[in-house]
């Protein structure tokens, strides 16, 4: 039997109302709230927040495959998936790939994972993406940003995957060229009427005819499509009731791209039971339908991720200005400060063990935990007594702060803070998505694994202190 | 077992350039302005001096920096670095050098360049590293101490706030007397109060400024002094201490201290037979890169009792007219901070203090002066303490 054998999600803290893009522009627009991903937050980093999540079920060690699928890649060339091996810290002799190019990429990596955890294969996954839309446009409004990761095998499985059925077509309904920035579209009703009606329904009555199962004999049917017009016209036309579709989420945090179907996929395990099947579709020069049935390991997870969580834990303080410059779309005057220099690759190598997974070191001859790692002891001066001794995941505290407006940043002022780790260990890190007004010395915070900026096509990412939200 | 420097080295002639933007001046000329009154301070040739100490943070980089512009005849030219203690240190290699016998008159200067920048606050030269430590200003990391020091001794935001501005109003009320100050007025309280915040808690007014400036000092050993004067400064004490990181990295440190000032302090007085400094010292000079930095240097020199350093600031003892002033002369905050020029620019009030040279900020007969530096952040850093003297002894 493979399937799921647990899941995770990430939706950034931030929420942009539609109101202010209304209000930018001045024409009506959809209701509700976009998830918007922080100026130091990308495909990468909410990937691997979301198999962060995911790995709070799971021994990375365990883990023989890892997947990353987007279609917002930080990078044309290097892989992304080694990212997410560094800081979930899995064996080195794992396999890893991108999937990207597509909105469907999501489900070809579940399905490539699937086919692993066929022949016996752990295999972790994560889908995440943060596309743009050019500004005054339906795109942007709709638009957000988050990830979702998945872990499948054939131990332990919680969603079984009953069988699959896909369609692929050379199909321009929407496509970025290597250089632009914003997502382009062509013409609606072309590409509802001629390609994503057809595909999708010759998908479902394909799944639907391998395992022999009707409309009604789903719990949850989870449709992607570019709006919920679309989605909601298409069940019908396949023949599912109102009550049987996943919501899109569009509303509340909006169309996370190739992140989106799988979001919803997790939002429908939120109440599953034993039993139920849900059928899974995406879309994107063709279709991948799958059918789920959730089994009664669903009810044995240590720790159940939710979707509501996230999509309740939010700040929606934010103006379209900041969103624009967040994502570098207004050009802002810079500060009177030297230019960023890049990051030594030799040195950000060296100190992957810190970087990646947050590792520091604990002296075996006095005991104390210390960051960075050192070979000789802050404390003892014992040369080479070290053994590595992770942070991640240790209770931390706010030891001092400081708010600095005079540093560059996207955001303004930059918060540094001095977080203690519970037993021993300190670092100084930056604290974002937090309230001015709010930090507090003593205060308990997490630690969130962030990009803090690029320099030379470089992406320099490593870890910063978040307010405690769950 | 080493016994000290105490009294072995004196200095005979000191300059120092008018610090402040000095668009007009390149180093040359700041570094020709100083040496030219030290040199006539001390009525002496400048091919009389058989080597020199350059101190410089990021105006340059080897002795040629100075050998190239001052045109000293091939003569031995050190170029010393270490952050803030920059001149300091060049003085301390200065004195080592009189004193070992390698050479019997020699040149401590130091110089700074920064408004030729285009920087707003102070650019640090780029080192090679994997840059995931968070990118600070210099005020970010001093703020540290102004909300740990609060938290800690319960003071209210007012409270710290009015300590801190009290520091900056004397600093500034003292600096308005120095013709060789960039700024020369004072400042109302209420300015001070109402400056915008740059790094929290520290507020625009909390910050020294950004200067060029060179200053320089002639040493000899004791017993030469004499060739050239009758009245030199005498080298009591010279202490550097650089820190392990180990406030940096662990938690019992609570960032309302600089440990690497009290173990350059410890030592110096030491070395120079101080065993109460709050009752001996009659200055100090001290690094106000910050106003929050002076109020813990206080503590950390044991010239206040561990948390009553903000009490003695408002009771005025360290004021010009107080029982012990400090930054008599304006400190960075009036002079700004031209990194490799100030440890010795500090030495210079000294030496103006003990000659009846100081002008409005004349104290009576000062004995013995202090001055302090630190570079870096106050959880990992260099310190350095000089202890100098009127009298032997």
């Amino acid at each position: 039997m493979a399937g799921i054998t647990t899941y995770g999600a990430y939706i950034p803290y931030n929420r942009l109302d539609r109101e202010r893009i209304k209000e930018a522009f001045g024409k009506p627009v959809l209701t509700g709230e976009k998830a918007v991903a922080n100026y130091d937050e990308d495909s990468i980093t909410m990937g691997v927040s979301a198999a962060l999540d995911c790995c709070k079920n799971i021994n990375p060690q365990d883990i023989d495959a890892i997947y990353f699928a987007t279609t917002t890649s930080p990078y044309k060339e290097k892989q992304c998936a080694t990212v997410i091996s560094g800081v979930i810290d899995s064996r080195k002799s794992v396999r890893t790939a991108d999937f990207g190019n597509s909105l469907r990429c999501g489900s070809t990596a579940l399905l490539a994972a699937m086919d692993g955890a066929k022949n016996g294969l752990n295999v972790l996954l994560s889908v995440s993406d943060c596309r743009l839309g050019a500004a005054d446009g339906l795109n942007e409004v709709v638009f957000g940003d988050g990830a979702v990761s998945f872990a499948l095998g054939n131990k332990n499985v919680i969603a079984e995957i009953l069988d699959w059925y896909s369609i692929s077509s050379d199909f321009h309904d929407q496509w970025r060229a290597t250089d632009d920035i914003f997502v382009r579209n062509w013409e609606e009703r072309f590409c509802v009427t001629q390609g994503y009606n057809k595909f999708m329904i010759e998908a479902a009555e394909g799944v639907m005819t391998k395992t022999g199962l009707k409309p009604e004999d789903f719990y949850r049917v989870v449709i992607y499509a570019h709006s919920t017009r679309y989605q909601l016209e298409i069940a019908k036309k396949i023949g599912f009731r109102p009550d049987q579709i996943q919501d899109s989420l569009y509303a509340s945090i909006g169309n996370t791209g190739a992140a989106s179907a799988p979001m919803m996929l997790v939002a429908s395990f939120e109440e599953a039971q034993p039993g139920d099947k849900i059928l899974f579709m995406t879309y994107g020069e063709g279709s991948d339908a799958v059918v789920f049935e959730v089994t009664k390991e669903i009810l044995k997870l240590k720790y159940r991720p939710s979707i509501n969580k996230y999509i309740n834990t939010k700040k929606v303080t934010m103006n379209y200005e900041k969103y624009l410059r967040w994502r570098k779309l207004i050009i802002t005057e810079p500060a009177k400060r030297p230019r960023q220099e890049r990051s030594s690759l030799p040195e950000y190598y060296r100190n992957s063990d810190k970087n990646f997974a947050l590792y520091g070191c604990r002296c075996t001859n006095c005991g104390t935990p210390q960051f960075p790692p050192t070979r000789i002891c802050i404390q003892c001066q014992a040369v080479d007594k070290m053994e590595k001794y992770r942070m991640y995941g240790k209770k931390a505290t706010i030891a001092s702060y400081t708010v600095d407006y005079l540093a560059e940043s996207l955001d303004p002022p930059n918060v540094i803070v001095v977080v203690d780790f519970e037993g021993g260990g300190r670092m100084f890190c930056h604290l974002i998505d937090c309230d001015l007004d709010r930090i507090q010395i003593g205060m308990e915070v997490d630690m969130s694994y962030r990009r803090l900026f690029v320099e030379g096509g470089i992406h320099t990412y490593f870890w910063k202190a978040i307010f405690k939200k769950h | 077992m080493a016994v000290g420097i105490k009294d072995k080295a004196a200095v005979v002639g000191m300059g120092c350039s008018k610090f402040g933007e000095r668009f007009d001046c390149s180093l040359e000329d700041l570094m020709l302005e100083a040496v030219t009154e030290a040199l006539k301070d001390a009525n002496i040739e400048f091919n009389d001096i058989d080597a020199f100490w350059f101190g410089t943070y990021c105006s340059g980089l080897a002795g040629d920096t100075f050998s190239n512009r001052m045109k000293s005849q091939y003569k031995p030219v050190t170029r010393i670095e270490n952050k803030c203690c920059t001149g300091t240190d060049a003085f301390r290699n200065a004195c080592y050098a009189v004193i070992s016998g390698a050479c019997d008159v020699a040149m401590a200067i130091g110089a700074e360049k920064l408004k030729d920048g285009g920087y707003s606050g102070l650019a640090i030269p780029n080192v090679e590293s994997d840059r995931t430590v968070p990118d600070l200003s210099a005020p970010a990391m001093f703020a540290f101490l102004g909300s740990s020091y609060a938290h800690k001794y319960g003071l209210t935001e007012k409270q710290l706030r009015g300590t801190l501005a009290r520091i900056a109003f004397k600093n500034h009320s003292n600096g308005a007397l120095n013709p060789k100050a960039m700024f020369q007025a004072e400042v109302p309280m209420k300015k001070i109060l109402e400056s915008p915040v740059i790094a929290y808690p520290l507020t625009l007014m909390d910050c020294s400024g950004v200067a060029d400036g060179c200053s320089c000092a002639i040493i000899t050993r004791t017993e030469d002094a004499k060739k050239y004067r009758n009245d030199p400064m005498y080298v009591k004490a010279m202490q550097i201490a650089a820190g392990p990181a180990h406030s940096e990295r662990h938690q019992s440190y609570d960032f309302t201290t600089v440990k690497e000032t009290c173990y350059a302090a410890e030592a110096a007085y030491r070395e120079a037979g101080i065993t109460e400094p709050r009752n001996q010292i009659n200055l100090a000079e001290v690094h106000d890169c910050f106003t929050v930095t002076e109020l813990t240097i206080y503590e950390d020199l044991l010239l206040s009792e561990r948390g009553d350093g903000w009490k003695d600031v408002m009771r005025g003892v360290f004021d010009r007219g107080g029982v012990l002033p400090v930054n008599i002369d304006g400190g960075l905050k009036s002079f700004g901070h031209p990194i490799g020029a100030s440890g010795i620019r500090m030495l210079y009030e000294m030496w103006l203090q003990f000659h009846e040279k100081a002008g409005l900020r004349q104290r009576e007969n000062p004995k013995l002066g202090l001055t302090h530096n630190m570079g870096g952040t106050p959880y990992s850093c260099v310190a350095g303490v000089t202890i100098v003297g009127k009298e032997l002894g």
